[in-house]
């Protein structure tokens, strides 16, 4: 018997067996398919997660106080002493690193905020005309200490705030005061929106002299840096940790945070979520695989004296075994290009009703979808191809 | 040709040993019309089973065409099946799903023959059968007497030596029974070794050779002369 001809008789007993050929399809697809979708969940969750860190800055390094040690080498921890704690003049040092294109000193604190007979508790950033850049900050008017000097009172508002207490006028150049301070009105932050826990309409930004003064300190929060290039990002880091040191009387007690870190962490924890994922997915193949043995071992009793009388016309024990093989091959190849059609189908519905995740399955894993598919049904259908195939003759023949 | 020697098979009824063959030698030369005769139980059907390479002999040696056959593998035995035998059944097994010209291609598709040789081959049968406005008909819509006539073209299309029917017109009345022995016969006019198993008697006795087995043996075996 050709090829060609198994394939050909096996598709007409695909065709002719309707209803039987459409569930085992069925179930094949929705197999394909719950992976499709759930990877395509699973991977547009990571890359939701890592745009949205991506977008508070590029090559960003953060520096902080304190060491993040589990062990208790650290001496300070059981004299009960603080870390040192970071400066201005720690931050300026650092800014003048080759591999450091600008830094932005960091203060945040809460004050109340009055103007126009209004008044409200805002989260307050103190820091230079690099914030803005540094991490990706738009205005959508004025400027940030563009045409003063750091000790100039201006202030940034965020969207909703600058909406808030001047909803009909202008916010530029009007006065408000913060806390005990006075200060002018030179930006208004363009709307953002959240992004990662942190909303940046409802901030204020003032010069990191006054936030020092309003909060009564001489320390700073953090640090941001950026650094001059990606590949630069690890020496960046050696050398702050080094400057830092050589600060603090050879102490090492500062953090440096790299983005990149991580980022990278992220993109581990949430690909191997997303193929746990997947994996779960896959059982719904393999229950699919099962279905199809038990339908084809089904198929194969009531086609008993069918073969028998395939035999009896000379159809070899191989004839026979290929038929039942490239049947399954049918079944399982039309449930894998339904399934993978119904997972592309999916995963347009969840890219429609949720627009900022970017729901795609990666290709790889739909070709794995459809392969595990191919595979689980092919191999489901050797105990039966061969329970068939090898049949005897006369009892075949003489069963009904 | 064909030539049993010392045939004996056994079935196994709990743990009672069966002989449904016991000792048989048989020698049918080409051409001949033989018939089986016998009641249920007396072994004519796994003679017929064992001549048609259905099924094994436990022992005993089983010549076709002066080869052996009893040593040939499985897929040899598949291939004379093929090319050297036909089968007409009772019970006329058709494939249901299959219509009656898809049914009568089947051997050629088994045997490997590219499509269009096949056509021609399964509309000349469709023609001499008397079945060129029944050919896409499946089995369910065809008569008892078209469904034989649709095995036995079946049967016939590899242009086999040996016909082997086991009981063909048990499943017919008594006219269209009568037809289709007449098909059969001229099977046989054309040269074709034709053994028809049966239990009627009136059946029987139109073969030139009549067999008469009881209890996995032969009993009689007499040779018509006047045909």
């Amino acid at each position: 018997m050709t090829l060609t001809d198994t394939l050909q008789t096996s598709f007409k007993t695909v065709v002719s067996y309707r209803v039987r050929s459409l569930l085992i399809i069925l179930a094949m697809a929705l197999g394909v398919a719950a992976v499709v979708v759930l990877m395509a969940l699973g991977d547009g969750a990571r890359n939701y997660v890592i745009n949205q860190f991506s977008s508070i800055g590029t090559n960003l390094l953060v520096v902080l106080p304190g060491r993040a040690e589990t062990s208790g080498s650290f001496l300070g921890a059981v004299l009960g002493q603080t870390p040192r704690d970071l400066t201005l003049k720690d931050a300026q040092l650092l800014g003048r690193l080759p591999q450091v294109r600008r830094y932005a000193p960091l203060n945040v604190g809460a004050a109340e905020l009055s103007a126009a007979n209004r008044l409200r508790e805002v989260s307050v950033l103190g820091s230079t005309a690099n914030l803005i850049p540094i991490r990706h900050m738009k205005l959508a008017q004025g400027s940030f200490l563009a045409h003063g000097t750091e000790r100039s009172a201006q202030i940034v508002l965020g969207a909703k705030i600058a909406n808030e207490f001047f909803p009909r006028s202008q916010s530029i150049g009007q006065r408000v005061r913060l806390g005990d301070y006075r200060f002018l009105v030179s930006g208004v932050l363009a709307s953002q929106g959240e992004s990662m826990g942190f909303n940046t309409d409802e901030i204020v930004i003032i010069p990191i002299d006054y936030a020092q003064a309003l909060f009564n300190t001489t320390s700073l929060f953090r640090i941001l840096i950026e650094a001059k290039s990606h590949s630069e990002i690890e020496s960046a880091k050696q050398a702050i940790l080094a400057t830092m040191r050589q600060s603090h009387d050879g102490e090492d007690d500062t953090t440096v945070i790299t983005q990149d870190a991580i980022l990278a962490t992220f993109d581990r924890v949430l690909q191997a979520l997303t193929l746990a994922v997947a994996g779960i997915a896959a059982i719904s193949l393999i229950v699919a695989g099962i279905l199809v043995m038990n339908v084809m071992l089904v198929s194969v009793n009531q086609r008993t004296s069918e073969i028998g009388l395939l035999k009896a016309i000379g159809a070899t024990s191989t004839d026979i075994r290929r038929l039942f093989f490239a049947e399954a091959v049918w079944l399982s190849l039309a449930g894998a290009i339904l399934g993978f059609l119904l997972g592309q189908f999916g995963s347009l519905m969840l890219r429609l009703a949720y627009p900022q995740l970017p729901a795609w399955a990666p290709a790889w894993a739909s070709i794995a979808g459809i392969l595990v598919a191919l595979v689980t049904g092919v191999l489901a259908s050797l105990i039966p191809a061969s329970q068939a195939a090898r049949l005897d003759a006369v009892k075949a023949l003489g069963k009904k | 040709m064909i030539r049993l020697t010392a045939i004996t098979r056994t079935f196994h009824m709990g743990d009672q040993a069966v002989y449904a063959l016991n000792n048989i030698n048989l020698h049918i030369a080409s051409g001949e019309y033989v018939s089986i005769m016998g009641p249920s139980g007396s072994g004519k059907s796994t003679l017929l089973n064992i001549i048609g390479l259905l099924d094994k002999p436990d022992s005993g040696s089983y010549e076709l065409d002066d080869r052996l056959i009893t040593d040939l593998s499985e897929t040899e035995q598949a291939q004379i099946r093929r090319e050297k035998i036909g089968f007409v059944f009772q019970s006329f097994h058709l494939v249901p799903r299959l219509t009656a010209a898809e049914n009568i291609e089947l051997p050629l598709i088994l045997s490997g023959m590219p499509s269009a040789q096949r056509q021609n081959l399964v509309n000349d049968a469709l023609q001499a059968f008397e079945l060129k406005e029944r050919a896409h008909h499946r089995p369910a819509e065809l008569s008892g007497g078209q469904r034989q006539r649709v095995a036995i073209a079946r049967a016939t299309i590899m242009h086999p030596s040996v016909i082997l029917a086991d009981e063909p017109t048990g499943n017919l009345d008594h006219q269209i029974g009568a037809e289709v022995m007449s098909l059969l016969e001229n099977l046989h006019h054309t040269g074709t070794t034709l053994i028809v198993v049966t239990h009627d008697r009136e059946l029987g006795s139109r073969a030139h050779r009549q067999i008469g087995m009881r209890d996995g043996k032969i009993l009689t075996d007499q040779a018509d002369d006047a045909h």
